[in-house]
């Protein structure tokens, strides 16, 4: 009996030394290959990591599915918007011609653009759709110069490893990693259904991540950040919703 | 399922042996985080399904378009018109969060289930309708026994009837992985690899309906397996469930 509880006391401590190296071995492959996310220490760390590792591995080579014209929405929703503010209220009146989105941190060439300067980049359009967290979805077809090619523009360095994006209501930013945001799809977009996006649905300027749920798609953007790090952005948590 | 540790040599031994495990340590240890997980999906997801109560069929939906049917509670967005004078308090944060903490480890402890399942035979032995219980005879017995409410038989103690097996394979083989799939198939980002998944159910909001459904069917199930442990004996199924031992009580009975 002791021979056999001993026997069991050997096996049960290789089979723990094998799992947590196992773990750990995980964790540093995990750490090179990148997924892990930024919000990996908090106490719903563990699901947001295997989340985010997964979605990793399996978008690499992926596309938002794309819809034929006639599933456009007819009632596409808005949703509620925060009044935007004195400064808002002032290019709006304007007719947003003194709109900039600034371009910074990891870049070699830090950069402010204009509308006009932004719709001079090759220009793509995508039939996509649009769903909230909350449950509620639309499809329209989206319009703007893609993230990959504003970013070739400025330049950014090889360590970037996120794009923090602002809106202009304040305390407002998100972020996405290199993955997303040199994804052909991810648009910095101006037009919405054949028409100057609408004030109410992000206008004049929405990052589109159709891959990602709506509040990922952050309305009335003025300013992009690349990062190698998140900790110095609000929380640390990559965005600046998490509650 | 599992034997006793020794041979028994005598009548009197065999009594002992008979307080024999009736549920092995992996079946309890994953129904008990599978417990957990169900709780903490449940009270996360009801969460995020009051941010809009309304239900819709095909890709789209938003409340500018007519919905399937809606629930008649109040909404945590003050967008959704629900009728009732008041705005419920926004908690979708950690809700989203805790919903997908839990899906994994319900999704992990569900594989490692299957895995021993079929390795220790509990699948065949304890899941899979035996032969003699499928006549029509057998079945109908086990029904009228059922809505006498009458306890069950030591055998039957011992393992499942007929009607759990069935109930049982269909919340692990059809209930879990629809609910698994659908709640997938709301994921922009699976949708993006897996395009199939969602338009089989015909399309995003069908997949969120489904999943709806198919969450009330489990919480169904959840009330009516509490309700019969309380009705077969409360304090020896739990045991039974905790310790892994049949007590006395059920033994005499």
């Amino acid at each position: 009996m002791s021979r056999f509880s001993r026997r069991k006391l050997i096996a049960t401590s290789i089979a723990a030394t094998a799992g947590a190296s196992g773990l750990a071995a995980a964790a540093s492959l995990a750490r090179r290959y990148g997924l892990i996310p930024p919000d990996a220490g908090s106490i719903y760390g563990p699901g947001e990591t295997l989340t985010y590792a997964a979605q990793r591995i399996l978008t690499q080579h992926s596309l938002a599915r794309e819809f034929p014209r006639s599933e456009i929405s007819k009632t596409p929703f808005a949703n509620e918007v925060d009044p935007l503010g004195e400064t808002f209220r002032r290019l709006q009146e304007g007719a947003f011609t003194g709109w900039r989105l600034t371009v910074d941190g990891m870049v070699a060439r830090p950069v402010s653009f204009s509308l006009p300067e932004l719709k001079r980049f090759p220009r793509r359009s995508q039939i996509t759709h649009l769903a909230c967290e909350e449950g509620w979805s639309y499809i329209a077809e989206w319009a703007g110069a893609p993230l990959s090619h504003v970013l070739d523009a400025v330049g950014t360095l090889p360590q970037a490893r996120y794009v923090v994006y602002r809106s202009i209501q304040s305390d407002w930013w998100e972020s996405i990693d290199m993955a997303d945001a040199l994804h052909p799809q991810t648009l910095v977009t101006y037009a919405m259904n054949g028409d100057e996006l609408p004030v109410e649905f992000g206008g004049p300027l929405r990052l589109r991540v159709p891959r990602q749920l709506g509040y990922k798609s952050v309305k009335y953007i003025t300013r992009l950040t690349i990062t190698d790090s998140l900790k110095q952005f609000g929380k640390g948590l990559g965005s600046a919703s998490p509650e | 399922m599992s034997s006793p540790a020794w041979v028994a040599s005598s009548a009197s031994e065999i009594r002992v042996a008979a307080v024999r495990v009736r549920h092995s340590a992996v079946v309890r240890i994953t129904h008990w985080i599978t417990t957990l997980c169900f709780l903490a999906l449940l009270v996360s997801g009801i969460e995020i399904l009051i941010s809009h109560p309304r239900f819709y069929w095909g890709e789209t939906g938003n409340i500018l378009t007519a919905p399937l049917f809606k629930l008649p509670i109040p909404a945590s967005r003050a967008t959704v018109p629900t009728g009732y004078g008041f705005v419920l308090r926004d908690q979708n944060g950690w809700s989203r969060y805790l919903h997908f903490q839990a899906a994994w480890a319900a999704v992990l402890t569900g594989l490692l289930y299957m895995i021993c399942s079929l390795f220790t035979g509990h699948l065949r032995n304890n899941l899979l309708p035996a032969g003699a219980d499928l006549s029509w005879r057998a079945l109908s017995a086990v029904v009228v026994n059922h809505l006498r409410f009458r306890r069950p038989s030591e055998a039957e103690a011992r393992s499942y009837n007929v009607l759990q097996r069935f109930t049982y394979l269909l919340v692990i083989f059809v209930l879990f992985p629809l609910v698994i799939w659908t709640g997938l198939a709301m994921s922009p980002a699976i949708a993006s690899v897996f395009p199939a998944a969602v338009t089989v159910l015909g399309g995003q909001q069908s997949a969120r309906t489904i999943h709806f459904f198919v969450s009330v069917l489990l919480l169904l199930f959840f009330l009516v397996h509490v309700a019969m442990i309380c009705l077969a004996g409360f304090r020896t199924r739990m045991r039974a469930m905790i310790t892994g031992r049949i007590g006395k009580e059920m033994e005499q009975s």
